[in-house]
């Protein structure tokens, strides 16, 4: 059972993020480069958040659980924040590289359009934080125990699947979407992507209340993947052109 | 269980990421007084422009073709130097998964004894936290002055051309490695898998593995065969140390490691650097056989054996491939050199076959890196059963190896692959173990998502 289990959860939770790594990232060098430097970025973003938390539950009565908790919410708001700044960070590195890469490459301009590498700087956020939210939960998933016993939900290892394939995915389009806003000098994308960061994070909160949860976090993702897909390049006209399986010259895919 | 010295020595020898381009490192510095930097840099371009290209025409075509070169070359490498990022993250990656995925199933690995290596005698079940790290700073010092005096002591062979002694010692060594070591993993998984075997069945298997892995490494063989001993052998000896490495003492070693590393390589006395000069100066490609490559053309052992296979002076390095020739013996220390292949110089005739434009510059990464790094990440996998411990490690690791490489691709000279890889792992295993792990062991009891 628990061997089903595990694959379950990690086919739903990194399924779709492996898939992409290995059709659309695994065959060009640049990408895959791009991806982990991604991940680090992100994991830099959470080093400096934990650090700030934890000085802050030092710094307090670890015997008071509510205080404790109002100090998780915070580092996690801050979290947050940080990965944004980090996110900019990230989108300023690679646009001075990629000009350097464009100055002396042989090839007219640039071998990695700001498109794609938003893309896949956005899989690299996502695909770290969704291996850190779930590895150690579903390394815990293969060995003895039972979930729910002490009055917690027993749909744990499911629910935690579906949020961090939600967030690795929601990241992918976060990537996209914020990138293409700072290209086009629109800040205000800068701060609604923020928003919308903080407000998935705020529908976390409310688990075990799956319904409450999951739902609205989902329908958010669809939304998200809506605007990336209109946000970097994409309309209507080329989905009908692929359900009618016309190729054009036009058509790109980002 | 006092290891040998010639584990000392596999290691010492191991622990050397050489840069491929040995002979022709400083590229693009105008030096009229030394032709052979000038040899390189057409080979590197050369490709398909420059199918008639003979290797006695050396120096002519150099010369002729320099001031082309210059503007080109910076591009070749940047161009292809996501590639062989590439080259060089998968077998590492791949040493790594093998190092964690024992650590995490063979609990042989992870048990302590209280057996220690001889080289770390201060024992770390000490009463008080001073005692012991003490203890473990002085494991290091003791440590850290062996490697010093053998890697001394085989640049002192290598400047007096005790070629026989070297190769002896290597072949030694890697005999250790592919059936003492080989036997005891295999043994330990059985054990930990509770299979039954017979002793014929595990002679025969140790045999056949170790025979071949010898004859892969020293002699002639496909070269993804050889690399993937290359990558069985650094995980051996990684496991090796981190069973019997105290706790403290591995990573005070580690960072002195890093550090003697960019000393070795970087000082102009340096031992390391002096064997790369030594190298050059003979034209000689260094200690090929303990260092993983990443060239994809061998030239003997591919389809026409008989017409390359006479070696001329120059190429008798060479000609046999890195991976083959054991007459180098891994001095050193840690390098990661641009891959210029004295064997160009028998690339360039047969251009005409080969696409060998990029096939012919791979990188070379020495076999103690990898130890070193699995070594990181195995302990980070073995101490707190962690993994996200361990996956920080890792990404610190692998975009170490990537700024290390850049750094390459900028400077063209020999560097350390050691110290920014082992002291972003450091700082992240420290800080993901005692900061982020409990952070988010937190948000994941509580199921926030951030």
């Amino acid at each position: 059972m628990t061997a089903a289990v595990f694959f379950g959860c990690a086919f739903i939770a990194f399924g779709p993020a492996f898939s992409l790594f290995i059709f659309t990232i695994a065959k060009d060098p640049l990408r895959v480069i791009i991806l982990i430097a991604g991940a680090f970025f992100w994991l830099v973003s959470l080093l400096l958040s934990s650090l700030v938390w934890f000085i802050a539950t030092k710094a307090t009565n670890a015997q008071d659980l509510t205080l404790q908790k109002n100090l998780l919410i915070f580092g996690s708001i801050f979290s947050v924040i940080l990965q944004e700044v980090f996110r900019f960070g990230y989108y300023r590195l690679l646009r001075k590289a990629n000009e350097g890469l464009a100055a002396i490459s042989e090839e007219d301009g640039p071998p990695l359009s700001v498109r794609e590498m938003a893309y896949v700087a956005g899989l690299g956020f996502g695909i770290m934080s969704g291996a850190f939210s779930m590895i150690n939960t579903l390394s815990d998933s293969l060995g003895p125990g039972t979930v729910g016993m002490f009055g917690d939900s027993q749909y744990y290892f499911i629910t935690s699947a579906l949020m961090t394939l939600a967030l690795t995915m929601l990241h992918t389009f976060w990537g996209v979407v914020f990138f293409e806003g700072c290209e086009r000098k629109r800040w205000w994308v800068i701060a609604v992507v923020l928003c919308v960061h903080l407000m998935v994070f705020s529908l976390s909160l409310l688990n075990p209340f799956y319904v409450g949860s999951i739902l609205p976090v989902y329908a958010i993702m669809l939304l998200m993947a809506v605007w990336a897909f209109f946000s970097s390049g994409g309309s209507l006209h080329n989905i009908t052109l692929l359900w009618t399986c016309r190729k054009s010259n036009a058509e790109t895919s980002s | 269980m006092s290891t040998s010295d010639s584990e000392e020595d596999s290691y010492n020898e191991r622990t050397a990421l050489v840069a491929s381009e040995i002979p022709s490192v400083p590229s693009y510095q105008q030096d009229p007084d030394q032709p052979q930097p000038a040899d390189m840099e057409p080979r590197r371009r050369t490709v398909a422009p420059e199918p008639a290209a003979e290797p006695p025409s050396l120096d002519r075509s150099a010369v002729e073709r320099e001031p082309v070169d210059l503007e080109e070359e910076e591009e070749l490498p940047l161009k292809y130097g996501a590639k062989h990022v590439i080259m060089l993250f998968v077998p590492v990656t791949l040493c790594m998964v093998v190092v964690v995925a024992t650590i995490k199933s063979v609990s042989f690995y992870t048990e302590k004894n209280g057996q220690q290596l001889i080289y770390t005698p201060f024992t770390e079940d000490t009463d008080t936290v001073g005692e012991r790290l003490l203890n473990s700073v002085l494991n290091t010092i003791i440590m850290i002055s062996v490697i010093v005096v053998m890697t001394i002591f085989l640049v002192v062979l290598y400047k007096y051309r005790c070629y026989k002694f070297i190769h002896g010692w290597l072949i030694l060594s890697s005999l250790m490695m592919l059936f003492w070591f080989s036997f005891m993993y295999l043994g330990e998984v059985f054990k930990t898998y509770n299979l039954a075997m017979d002793y014929p069945t595990v002679a025969m298997i140790i045999w056949n593995f170790g025979v071949v892995g010898m004859i892969c490494i020293h002699w002639k063989g496909p070269l993804q065969l050889q690399q993937a001993y290359l990558i069985a052998i650094s995980a051996l000896m990684a496991l090796v140390f981190i069973k019997y490495l105290p706790e403290w003492s591995a990573w005070v070693i580690l960072g002195a490691i890093s550090v003697y590393d960019l000393v070795a390589v970087l000082c102009p006395k340096g031992p390391l650097r002096m064997l790369v000069e030594t190298a050059q100066e003979r034209n000689e490609p260094i200690f090929p056989a303990l260092i993983y490559s990443s060239a994809m053309i061998w030239m003997v052992g591919m389809a026409n054996p008989a017409r390359h296979a006479e070696p001329t002076n120059q190429d008798t390095g060479s000609s046999d491939e890195e991976a083959h020739r054991s007459e180098g013996s891994a001095l050193a220390r840690d390098w990661v050199e641009p891959e210029t292949q004295v064997s160009s110089g028998m690339n360039r005739s047969y251009s005409t076959e080969d696409d060998l434009d990029e096939e012919d510059r791979g990188v070379k990464l020495g076999l103690g890196d990898f130890i070193f790094y699995s070594v990181l990440v195995g302990k980070a996998a073995a101490t707190g059963g962690d993994w996200n411990t361990t996956l920080a490690c890792f990404v610190a690791i692998l975009i170490g190896l990537c700024l290390t490489l850049l750094l390459l691709a900028i400077f063209k000279k020999a560097l350390p692959a050691l110290p920014i890889s082992i002291t972003f792992g450091l700082v992240f295993y420290f800080s993901t173990d005692n900061l982020v792990r409990p952070f988010m062991d937190n948000l994941a009891a509580h199921q926030f998502y951030i």
